[in-house]
């Protein structure tokens, strides 16, 4: 390791025990395990600057708080699922004795030995560890892939195509319509008005038929066709305009957020 | 035999037999349960998804290949949060509990592992969440930098692109607001939120929709594929 390397971790180092032992004592008045406390605000401190040094470059401090966090998550969703899953969906459904040791409560139907199928298809599962019986995984594996079919091919059908269909399906003259003369007369352009209602259905229905149009390839976009791909195009680049926003305002929330809390909880400057 | 056809009868069985459930009123709870059966496999899976974790950094520990001191970083964190996870270990007004070794209240064994005070809902706020929060925030500079690059008005598409994220950004903050606030209430769709929101709930739900209705026909074909054998690629490339 580089001598400027050991130098800007003993540095991190001294600063990390300063921060540590005046948050401790600013906590000390107000907090029970005010030393663990003060621990833990400069060590979630640490780590959020040091995955903000990759905006520098790429460097240990960074890979530090990135293997953390791999380990970290990988045992958090084991634990999350053992207590959420197999303690309080499985254990009562299979056994009335391990349900009593983990105080889980009966299920009213009794116990259901069907329930054995998913415990012996995930150690199929684990096998996929051993280097000789790895290919029975694939039976688990199968089982998986199945039910994601089957369950999905009729959600997706109700949701992301018929309900969405239909959806589509609005009254072109508004839901109020009352004549060419009412309409004529009130024409302003307020945004719960009449007529910005009535343009918002023209371009829903209009902008889904276009959209479509445009990922409808087994015809060449030529002519009228073209020109409906066309505004197909216009529709979808507004739509990932608008997603790109919305992704950005997120991420620029989530900032403000870790911003806050390094000036506000650790420093205490705001 | 075992390697190739029972896992391709397995997923039409179970494919078919989902997909009938639904016509058949006794039944319809099958979708529940094979949810639940699902949702178990799963816990499983995260298990070989630890046990691989652990394999392969242990391997890296073992050759002492590139890095390999913060494998050791990787290995203490996902032990210790196993270990709290499991055991559901806690300290509250210095009172220990670890009620699946006997200490403590017994109790505690039925309170939730995300309880304040646990040691696992505390590294859940001060390790996790920091850290996969800042991941997140990072992107908004990579967002940026990217944006810089895709946002140059080139053509009439790009241009739309630009105009509408730039509306949806700033109609969501209070500039936004105050730069069109003179704009009169008979014309308050040209006012920037509001435009922002006629944009979320127009053009932008018509875009979404159209993706929608190809997801959805993608989805359907898919998963006829490969309930009738015609899918194959979750097999591997072994084709014993």
């Amino acid at each position: 390791m580089k001598k400027s390397t050991l130098i800007v971790m003993a540095v991190v180092v001294v600063l990390f025990l300063l921060s540590w032992v005046l948050k401790a004592s600013a906590l000390q008045p107000e907090q029970g395990s005010y030393i663990l406390r003060g621990f833990l605000v400069t060590f979630a401190a640490f780590l959020t600057l040091a995955v903000m040094s990759f905006l520098y470059q790429d460097n240990p401090f960074y890979k530090f708080a990135e293997h953390l966090f791999v380990g970290v998550s990988a045992a958090f969703w084991m634990c999350m699922g053992f207590w959420t899953t197999i303690v309080q969906n499985l254990i009562p459904r299979l056994s009335t004795s391990l349900a009593d040791y983990f105080m889980v409560p009966q299920r009213p139907e009794g116990l259901n030995l069907f329930f054995y199928t998913p415990v012996i298809l995930g150690i199929l599962l684990l096998m996929r560890l051993s280097p000789r019986g790895g290919w029975i995984s694939r039976w688990p594996l199968a089982f998986i892939v199945g039910t994601t079919a089957g369950l999905n091919f009729i959600r997706y059908l109700r949701s992301d195509f018929i309900k969405q269909i239909s959806s589509t399906f609005v009254p072109l003259l508004g839901t109020q319509w009352e004549g060419i003369g009412p309409f004529l007369s009130n024409l302003d352009l307020s945004a719960s008005g009449q007529l910005v209602l009535l343009l918002s259905n023209w371009v829903v229905f209009l902008g889904v038929f276009t959209g479509l149009i445009y990922f409808f390839f087994s015809k060449e976009h030529k002519g009228a066709f073209g020109v409906g791909s066309r505004v197909g195009i216009w529709i979808l680049m507004i739509t990932f305009g608008a997603s790109f926003g919305y992704t950005v305002m997120g991420r620029i929330s989530l900032l403000v957020g870790r911003i806050t809390f390094l000036f506000g909880t650790w420093l205490e400057l705001i | 035999m075992f390697k190739r056809r029972i896992p391709l009868f397995i997923l039409a069985f179970v494919g078919t037999l989902l997909i009938v459930s639904v016509f058949i009123p006794p039944m319809e709870n099958l979708g529940e349960d094979f949810t639940l059966f699902f949702d178990i496999i799963a816990v499983f899976a995260f298990f070989l998804g630890g046990g691989n974790l652990v394999r392969i950094h242990f391997g890296k520990l073992r050759r002492r290949k590139k890095d390999w001191g913060f494998s050791i970083v990787t290995l203490v964190a996902f032990f210790f949060m196993l270990t709290i996870g499991l055991l559901k270990v806690s300290s509250v007004g210095g009172v220990w509990n670890i009620p699946l070794l006997g200490i403590g209240d017994p109790a505690a064994i039925a309170a939730s592992p995300t309880t304040e005070g646990s040691w696992f809902q505390e590294t859940f706020n001060y390790v996790i969440n920091p850290l996969q929060s800042t991941m997140y925030a990072l992107l908004a500079f990579f967002v940026a930098s990217a944006s810089y690059r895709a946002f140059r008005a080139k053509n009439r598409e790009a241009t739309l692109l630009l105009l509408a994220a730039f509306i949806i950004l700033l109609g969501r903050t209070p500039f936004g607001m105050e730069l069109t606030r003179w704009v009169p209430e008979s014309f308050s769709v040209l006012q920037i939120p509001n435009m922002a929101i006629w944009i979320m709930n127009s053009p932008n739900l018509a875009g979404q929709r159209a993706i929608l209705i190809g997801i959805g026909l993608g989805v359907v074909s898919m998963s006829l594929r490969l309930i009738l054998g015609i899918e194959r690629s979750y097999l591997g490339e072994d084709r014993g």
